[in-house]
């Protein structure tokens, strides 16, 4: 819950809401960017980049390398997996 | 050396851990007098742990544990009050995982929803906003529980559910604020704290800035610090660095995370749908000043608390548990009477033993056979 896990962002699929579709260690799910989001910067740039997802927000963009890196650590320590079931098992798949 | 090969990087991990040794000697600390090194987050300690770091590291370097798992200071009375809106007719209690299990004075949430209160685990806010949103007849509430790492979440879903006009959404705000709880251990009597590994992720949205007090005012030193044992080993090499310097800042270890100046956009959206409680009750460690936000009245048809009308109950954590002492870092979890026959991950009787993050699970799980053999050791020289 408070460690996040990085993911993909692969499609904007509500500019206004700023939710998109991310893809989290295989998992799709839909995300809000609007922490990341900047004024000066169309959402549509953001497709393909990075970014750390805390319950459903991204809140930090992070480069690939770094993702890389972090998901390793977080499958080490068992929170990679306990953030997927979370989402599998939510009361509702967005 | 087998435990350094471990790390993602053992060359890296061996030449911290000479540093450490050698720095750790330098400052004079010894096993009767040792640096008291406080993490504050729940995701430090947990890494601490499963990577053994404490057996590690030289024993004139004492890691304490701090209160930064959110759902292992959550009191019972709060508990007691998720229970009494899930029993309510027509209401569809939402809540992350974690916090399914923790134990109130009449059973968990869990317990409440084998009993038929309809409770649901959502992954995220939003998960519970959406189930708002397909049952309107119903009444959704989401227990909104967490440092700032989960509160911009909380406080972006209410700002959606008013931009769309979802009235049958409430937030239970429990969330709870870094910085007066580092103020209070700093004021506690029996704590001695001589730096502090700083939470990442917190940082990441309340920047630097509000760290310098513990710096200035308590000339301690604060390292930002990753979650990788690497991170946690470097922010050490940090922290004696500037000991031994005689300084006391607030330093970055890990900066390709956490800018400088947090996150506006988050931050922006704390400020605008809470505000500080005058007081917030912590399981273990009492009533601290600040240490809580609420919603503010502009969002009162969003606030779970008066649509509900919690009672707000006080009720005392069970006698023999000492997770207290263990959160201030006065006993080691398997000093606790209860820890292990009595008090274990699948029967927990304090919250430090419900979530993998808490010191006392933490310890059950990764140091469970040699937290044993101390606890016999710590029986037999208090006989
Ligand atoms: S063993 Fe149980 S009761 Fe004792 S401090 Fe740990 S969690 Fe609390």
């Amino acid at each position: 819950m408070c460690l996040g896990i990085p993911g993909r962002i692969v499609e904007i699929t509500d500019e206004t809401r700023k939710l998109a579709l991310v893809e989290i260690s295989g998992v799709r799910r839909q995300v809000n960017l609007a922490c990341i989001a900047s004024e000066d910067e169309p959402l549509d740039s953001l497709i393909g980049e990075w970014a750390l997802v805390h319950v459903g927000f991204a809140m930090s963009r992070i480069n690939e390398a770094e993702a890389a890196e972090t998901l390793k650590i977080l499958q080490a320590l068992g929170e990679a997996q306990e953030e997927i079931n979370a989402m599998k098992q939510s009361a509702v798949q967005l | 050396m087998k435990y350094a090969d471990e790390f993602r990087d053992p060359g890296l991990a061996r030449a911290l851990f000479a540093r450490i040794e050698s720095l750790a000697a330098e400052t004079g600390a010894t096993k009767e007098r040792p640096l008291n090194f406080m993490e504050v987050c729940g995701g430090h300690t947990h890494s601490i742990f499963r990577y053994g770091l404490e057996q590690l590291l030289p024993d004139c370097i004492d890691l304490i544990h701090g209160p930064g798992c959110p759902v292992c200071v959550l009191p019972m009375g709060i508990v007691d009050d998720c229970v009494a809106i899930a029993r309510t007719p027509g209401v569809i209690f939402t809540t992350y995982g974690d916090a399914m299990r923790v134990p109130g004075s009449g059973g968990s949430l869990l317990a409440a929803k084998s009993e038929g209160a309809d409770v649901r685990m959502v992954y995220s806010p939003l998960d519970a906003l959406e189930l708002a949103r397909r049952n309107p007849e119903r009444e959704v509430v989401f227990f909104g529980l967490g440092f700032e790492t989960t509160m911009p979440s909380s406080a972006l879903t209410v700002l959606e559910a008013e931009a769309e006009g979802i009235e049958n959404f409430s937030l239970f705000c429990n969330h709870i604020t870094i910085i007066p709880t580092i103020k209070a251990i700093l004021d506690s009597p029996d704590m001695r704290i001589d730096g502090f590994i700083g939470p990442g992720h917190v940082s990441m949205v309340i920047g630097q800035a509000p760290y310098r007090f513990i710096a200035e005012r308590y000339k301690r030193p604060l390292v930002v610090a990753g979650f990788e044992p690497l991170d946690i080993l470097q922010t050490i090499v940090m922290l004696l660095e500037q000991i031994l310097e005689g300084r006391a800042e607030i330093e970055n270890q890990y900066s390709r995370v956490v800018p400088e100046g947090g996150n506006a956009q988050a931050l922006g959206a704390i400020s605008k749908v809470f505000e500080l409680r005058e007081f917030f009750e912590w399981r273990g460690l009492g009533s601290l000043d600040h240490s809580g936000v609420r919603m503010r009245p502009d969002y009162a048809r969003f606030d779970a608390e008066v649509k509900f009308a919690t009672r707000n109950r006080r009720i005392a954590d069970p006698k023999s548990c000492q997770c207290g002492e263990v959160l201030k870092g006065v006993i080691k979890p398997w000093e606790c009477k209860l820890f292990g026959e009595v008090c274990n991950p699948e029967n927990p009787v304090g919250a430090l033993m419900v979530s993998s993050e808490g010191s006392c699970s933490a310890y059950y799980q990764y140091a469970g056979m040699r937290a044993k053999a101390l606890r016999a050791e710590a029986r037999i020289t208090a006989s």
